[in-house]
């Protein structure tokens, strides 16, 4: 490297440490930043440099809330901040273009500890760079900026890129774009096999079977990657994938939860779900159905089935409970997923009080409240012991499916059930008054509000009726500057591991901003222009040469960019709770495909419902009984969940526990993990079932470790890895020969039946089998 | 170890990842590393999200470790250690509305028309120097009663017990919210590389009982290795953790071996740091193999210390087992220790069921804190024992002169505290005579809190985490420690 291109690199890198420091809304504000490794950029920006850090360290008193703000001064709105200060005539908190005589510049580099701000007892303290910034921006004339995720987005011109060769769509050439803006270069492309893997696990949360890899993967160059897509779209194993994404969104479970934690009928609802992604609903009607299905002109049973979304939150069998706080609370949860899971806004926060950092005022929240408050329902409609006496699941209002709808308009439910099921569903038969409720207490009502949205966002417009389909309405307008993006965020996040709003649960002031805030406003409008197409936007990623990079990470590039905010490389992570234990299913060739029905029960170490349990007579959920057969083999979306205690194969692996609507689920690294996959009875049968099968087809050593390597890791082993596991296979037959009990044993595991012939050798196959398993490679997609 | 080194680590900007790109990687670096830094390895779950400002303990703590003998249900402080001989002198006679006060009723008692009052079938006898009052259902509790801190002014919003219990083990009523364990775990680190900081042993009594939730023991939106891990009676005590029949421990050591090879190959593929932290946890896994048994193996007790917590302390899954356990993990650096016992919840027939109960918990509970004093452990080791509420002072449903149940009651309500910090011999708040209101010294949930966090060495109003743009305690908004219970 010569040494013009050394220092280019040295720049480029402060730089870069610079921006990336910037867009994340991290906390370190212990650790002070000395100005002259950050540079200040040349033009600030009040979206995306100044009120990350006045929201976060002035809002919470000088911010929206109304009852909290200290000495009249509020800084989120333009005319506030600019206006003489009240306890401080004649003052001004800031005075564009003139920072010495702004008092906010004042107080903030102030010593004085009864003069300083943040005043020290809050906790927060700025840091020098961002004393210089909120400085520099005063002395460029102090503009303000509507929030960004309230501005509709609009498809900005492609950006100009330097190598013409690389983009293989449009959302290259915003990535592309901010790459060489600070010197990084895209990465190869992966392999075809990894690309394969990537993809089919990406669209349908399952590994390629062998098969499938030769039919796409023609030569080391040569694959047919479109039709690669296609194929995976268009199997029903897409529609599950997004389903298992969706039921956190709407926090599906099949208990009720709280303490009692009964059983409750709602896979009718997720079946739906299901259907729905494989038809390809388009997600303004996916949504449409879902909140208001029930108030459509006409509403047929399906779309009343939809409205499941809103009733799949927990509800209380506890004998005793006051009626009105729990009706209370799911009224809350209602109108909080909204927030969280749709529009990506923490509506929650307004609930006791006005936002302390978004313009969602306390009367904002319980107007959404309103939509969602007049369905005919109880607190506390039947205790666990009634419920245990029921003939059916599910509490008030509901829809029945029986033989006859089941043959009709619901054919899409795997449905088999002799008695009719009974699905929890919206209804507003029960208008009440919707009063704020002070502190946000259900017995503490104050002023009445009528129905409505956060006018912040967008208007609610006089045409829409003032119910839950008017708010559908609302959701689904294209002018709706939230809806679009949040789930083309989340989509990308689904395949890159995070959204281009890290935060995707989080559009607001204390959100992070947009690594590329142009890329995610052309997708969203791209989305909403093509009929709010999931198959289409899902294509449209995985086409992309951003998404087909390898993933494997040049020590420069792990320094420059280590989270990967630039995508100069392809993602790489541990996979999900349910794709891991569907990956040892479908590789071992144990998997059962069947779609939908009632959830299943497969292995789960013994006792621990029986442990926690509130006494035998409470509800039918008190102890754990396997299944037995192909429903032991069913993929892990189906497995039943209960939020008192959920599979603890799922929790292990970070599964959210379905109280509350979860749109980003941490990816955490344990050791709990480690023995899970080590001594998983499901894990363990899919090792030997897989070691029977290969142990019949090859005859010699290497030929079935390389058969386990193509079957597990869906790629052949390098030399060394061969030799090493050719040599860790003759190791165990040794053991195995001399002590076949240890043999027996070992291959005794899961209730599949066993075909070995040769005890010794499957044995010894299932130790290699068991290895591969462990590996960060299988449980990772890159 | 230092305790606090992760937050250390974080707040001076250290992270894993810098950490390698400091260094060239051998695997050599990287097993030193993990010795050195404990936690280092370990992945921010949930990168984005704040981290405490400044470096904890943020002064010199006075217990390094809790254990918490929950007891679910919601155990009645007059029968226990409120002494009431007013409500015997007035058995049956209404509850005057001038001490209900608009207090909310359950939905059990709302449709009451009278709240006859009752007084405890239990007599009480006075211990101590201070001649504090204790029933005879707790007497082993009673001999203790100068090693304890009785707190008889506790209150809390909840009437139900899913809010009542998630309240007291997370600070909130509502689901979410990471538990206390996993705030102690997440502000002061592991002191013990094989096993967890954070614990959970349940146990169930004879008496009326109600569910547990592992959301009790969430780490809610903190990283999940904060979490707490239910240590289990029987063959499997942590989950997974027993190897498959026909696999021996050095067949173990070898296919780690071999794991640990294939995934060094690949990281000089991908050079993805994960991959090392995902080896240092299955070595970590190795060890726990180990040293769960061990410390969970009552074998080599003398058997004057099984003789200290009682005949049960041998029957693995019993209270006095997870007592003995308790201290067990306690010696081996565990940092909160929750059990949890079901079977409180008298709405009748209380007499019967709570002496029940008190036979089950009464001995093991007095045991463990003088088994820890003759240890020397009592003074860093704080013991906590209570349940989520109280229970009214009227009967619930009609009064009948020979049996009776008591309902949920917020108000008021007493727990002890032993050792960690606390002073000795004490009892403190008061309620009225009627034993329905607090009339001195109230201590709210957040207050309790605030203590815990504080002799724990924590401000807890700077133990916070970002998430959701929001800065989170344990306290909440709220929560004053309570220095008068403090030694």
């Amino acid at each position: 490297m010569g040494l013009r291109q050394y220092f280019l690199l040295i720049v480029s890198l402060v730089f870069l440490f610079g921006v990336v420091w910037l867009l994340l809304p991290d906390d370190r504000e212990g650790s002070s930043f000395a100005g002259s490794r950050q540079d200040i950029p040349d033009e600030i920006s009040f979206n995306f440099h100044v009120k990350p850090i006045i929201s976060d360290k002035c809002f919470a008193c000088h911010g929206p809330d109304a009852n909290k703000r200290k000495a009249g001064l509020r800084l989120d709105d333009e005319a506030g901040a600019k206006s003489e200060l009240v306890e401080n005539p004649g003052k001004y908190a800031i005075i564009p273009s003139e920072p010495d005589q702004s008092e906010l510049i004042a107080r903030i580099f102030s010593d004085d500890e009864n003069v300083m701000m943040p005043p020290p007892d809050s906790h927060l303290q700025l840091s020098d760079l961002e004393k210089a910034i909120l400085k520099k921006w005063i002395d460029q004339g102090a503009a303000y900026e509507l929030h960004w995720s309230f501005v509709p987005p609009e498809k900005s011109a492609l950006p100009i890129v330097k190598d013409k060769d690389w983009p293989q769509n449009e959302i290259d050439f915003f990535i592309l774009n901010a790459m060489e803006k600070i010197g990084l270069s895209p990465s190869l492309p992966a392999s075809k096999e990894k690309l394969i893997r990537r993809l089919s696990l990406d669209i349908t949360g399952l590994p390629p079977s062998v098969g499938e890899l030769h039919r796409f993967v023609l030569s080391v160059d040569e694959i047919k990657y479109e039709e690669a897509i296609d194929y995976y779209l268009n199997k029903p194993a897409y529609g599950e994938h997004l389903t298992r994404d969706w039921l956190d969104v709407a926090r599906y479970a099949d208990s009720h939860g709280y303490q009692d934690d009964s059983y409750r009928t709602m896979w009718p609802w997720r079946d739906w779900v299901i259907h729905a992604f494989n038809e390809n609903m388009s997600y303004n009607q996916f949504l449409k159905w879902q909140i208001a299905g029930d108030l459509l002109p006409d509403a047929n049973l399906e779309q009343i089935m939809a409205t499941g979304f809103n009733r799949n939150h927990p509800i209380t069998q506890e004998g005793g409970v006051i009626d009105e706080e729990y009706r209370s609370t799911y009224v809350s949860d209602r109108t909080n997923t909204l927030g969280k899971g749709i529009l990506g806004l923490t509506l929650e926060c307004a609930k006791c009080h006005d936002h302390k950092y978004d313009l969602i005022s306390q009367k904002d929240y319980f107007s959404m409240y309103a939509f969602f408050n007049n369905v005919n329902e109880k607190g506390l409609q039947m205790d666990a012991v009634q419920a245990k006496n029921r003939k059916y699941y599910a509490d008030a209002p509901f829809i029945t499916i029986d033989d006859e709808r089941a043959e009709g308009i619901f054919s899409f439910l795997n449905y088999s059930d002799t008695v009719p099921v009974k699905v929890m569903v919206m209804n507003d038969s029960a208008y009440r008054e919707t009063h704020v409720l002070s502190r946000g207490e259900y017995n503490a009502p104050a002023d009445i509000v009528e129905a409505s949205t956060p006018a912040i966002v967008m208007e609610f417009d006089e045409s829409y009726p003032k119910n839950r389909l008017g708010l559908a309405q609302w959701l689904t307008d294209n002018k709706n500057p939230l809806t679009a993006r949040v789930y083309v965020n989340r989509l990308w996040a689904l395949v890159f591991g995070k959204g281009i709003v890290t935060t995707v649960e989080d559009f607001g002031n204390q959100g992070a901003l947009p690594t590329h805030p142009e890329l995610l406003d052309w997708l969203a409008v791209d989305f909403m222009e093509h009929g709010w197409d999931i198959k289409y936007l899902l294509k449209k990623i995985v086409t992309s040469a951003t998404y087909q990079q390898s993933s494997a990470m040049p020590p420069e590039k792990k320094k420059s960019d280590p989270e990967n905010m630039y995508y100069a490389r392809g993602p790489r992570y541990r996979l999900g709770a349910e794709e891991i234990r569907d990956y040892m299913l479908a590789t071992s060739g144990l998997l059962h495909g069947e779609i939908g029905g009632p959830s299943v029960k497969p292995y789960q170490p013994p006792g621990l419902w029986e442990e926690t349990n509130a006494g035998g007579n409470r509800g039918i959920l008190t102890s754990y009984v396997p299944d037995t057969g192909d429903k032991l083999y069913r993929r892990s979306l189906y497995t039943f969940w209960k939020r008192t205690l959920p599979p603890p194969s799922m929790a292990i692996f970070d599964a959210p526990n379905r109280d509350l609507c979860e749109v980003r689920r941490q990816k955490t690294n344990t050791p709990l993990q480690a023995l899970a996959l080590q001594n998983d009875e499901q894990i363990l049968e899919g090792a030997r079932v897989l070691a029977e099968n290969i142990s019949k087809g090859a005859s010699a050593s290497q030929e079935a470790v390389q058969a386990m390597f193509q079957h597990i890791l869906l790629r052949n082993p390098t030399d060394r890895e061969l030799g090493r596991m050719v040599d860790y296979f003759d190791q165990n037959m040794e053991i195995f020969s001399k002590e076949s009990d240890k043999a027996e044993k070992l291959i005794a595991i899961g209730e599949h039946a066993s075909h070995a012939s040769d005890t010794a050798k499957t044995a010894a196959l299932m130790m290699v089998a068991q290895v591969l398993y462990n590996l960060d490679e299988t449980i990772t997609k890159e | 170890m230092a305790p606090n080194d992760e937050l250390m680590n974080e707040n001076l900007g250290i992270n894993r990842r810098h950490f390698f790109s400091k260094l060239s990687v051998g695997l050599g670096t990287v097993a030193l590393g993990s010795l050195m830094i404990p936690g280092l390895f370990d992945r921010r779950g949930n990168q984005y999200a704040g981290i405490p400002e400044f470096g904890v303990p943020h002064f010199a703590p006075k217990a390094k470790r809790i254990i918490y003998l929950f007891q679910a249900g919601a155990p009645s402080q007059l029968e226990s250690f409120d002494y009431k001989p007013l409500l015997n002198e007035r058995m049956g006679e209404d509850l005057p509305e001038s001490i209900r006060g608009g207090q909310r009723l359950t939905g059990m008692t709302a449709n009451q028309d009278k709240f006859p009052l009752v007084g405890s079938f239990a007599g009480f006898k006075q211990y101590g120097k201070n001649g504090t009052w204790i029933s005879d259902y707790f007497p082993h509790i009673g001999k203790i009663v100068d090693e304890i801190c009785l707190v008889k002014s506790m209150h809390t919003e909840a009437i139900n017990h899913d809010p009542a219990i998630t309240f007291f083990q997370t600070g909130n009523q509502n689901s979410g919210r990471p538990s206390m364990g996993a705030w102690m775990s997440y502000g002061l680190g592991n002191e013990n590389q094989n096993l967890p900081s954070f614990v959970v042993l349940t146990s169930r009594g004879k008496g009326n009982s109600q569910g547990l939730y592992s959301k009790l023991w969430s780490s809610g939106f903190l990283d999940s290795k904060h979490q707490g891990v239910l240590l289990r009676s029987g063959k499997d005590p942590v989950l997974y953790l027993n190897d498959p029949d026909g696999v021996s421990r050095k067949d173990k050591r070898t296919m780690l071996d071999n794991i640990a090879a294939l995934n060094n190959e690949h990281y000089d593929r991908v050079h993805d740091d994960e991959i090392q932290s995902r080896i240092a946890q299955y070595e970590m896994a190795y060890r726990m193999q180990m040293s769960v048994p061990e410390v969970m193996d009552i074998k080599k007790e003398p058997e004057s210390v099984i003789k200290m917590y009682g005949a049960e302390a041998l029957i693995p899954g019993t209270f006095a087992a997870n007592c003995l356990q308790a201290r067990r993990l306690a010696e081996n650096g565990v940092r909160f220790i929750q059990l949890y016992h079901q079977g409180w919840d008298q709405h009748g027939n209380l007499p019967n069921e709570m002496s029940k109960q008190a036979m089950d918990v009464d001995q093991a509970s007095a045991a463990l804190v003088l088994d820890l004093k003759q240890r020397g452990m009592l003074d860093d080791t704080l013991v906590i024992w209570g349940g989520e509420f109280g229970r009214t002072n009227y009967c619930q449903g009609r009064f009948r002169p020979d049996n009776y149940g008591r309902d949920h009651h917020p108000r008021s309500f007493s727990i002890w505290m032993a050792g960690g910090g606390v002073k000795k011999g004490i009892s403190y708040g008061e309620t009225d005579e009627f034993g329905y209101n607090i009339i001195q010294n109230p201590v709210h949930i957040h207050d309790f809190h605030a203590t815990l966090l504080h002799l724990m060495g924590i401000d807890h109003e700077q133990l916070i985490y970002k998430y959701q743009g929001r800065r989170f305690r344990l306290t909440d908004v709220a929560g004053n420690v309570v220095n008068d219970i403090i030694a």
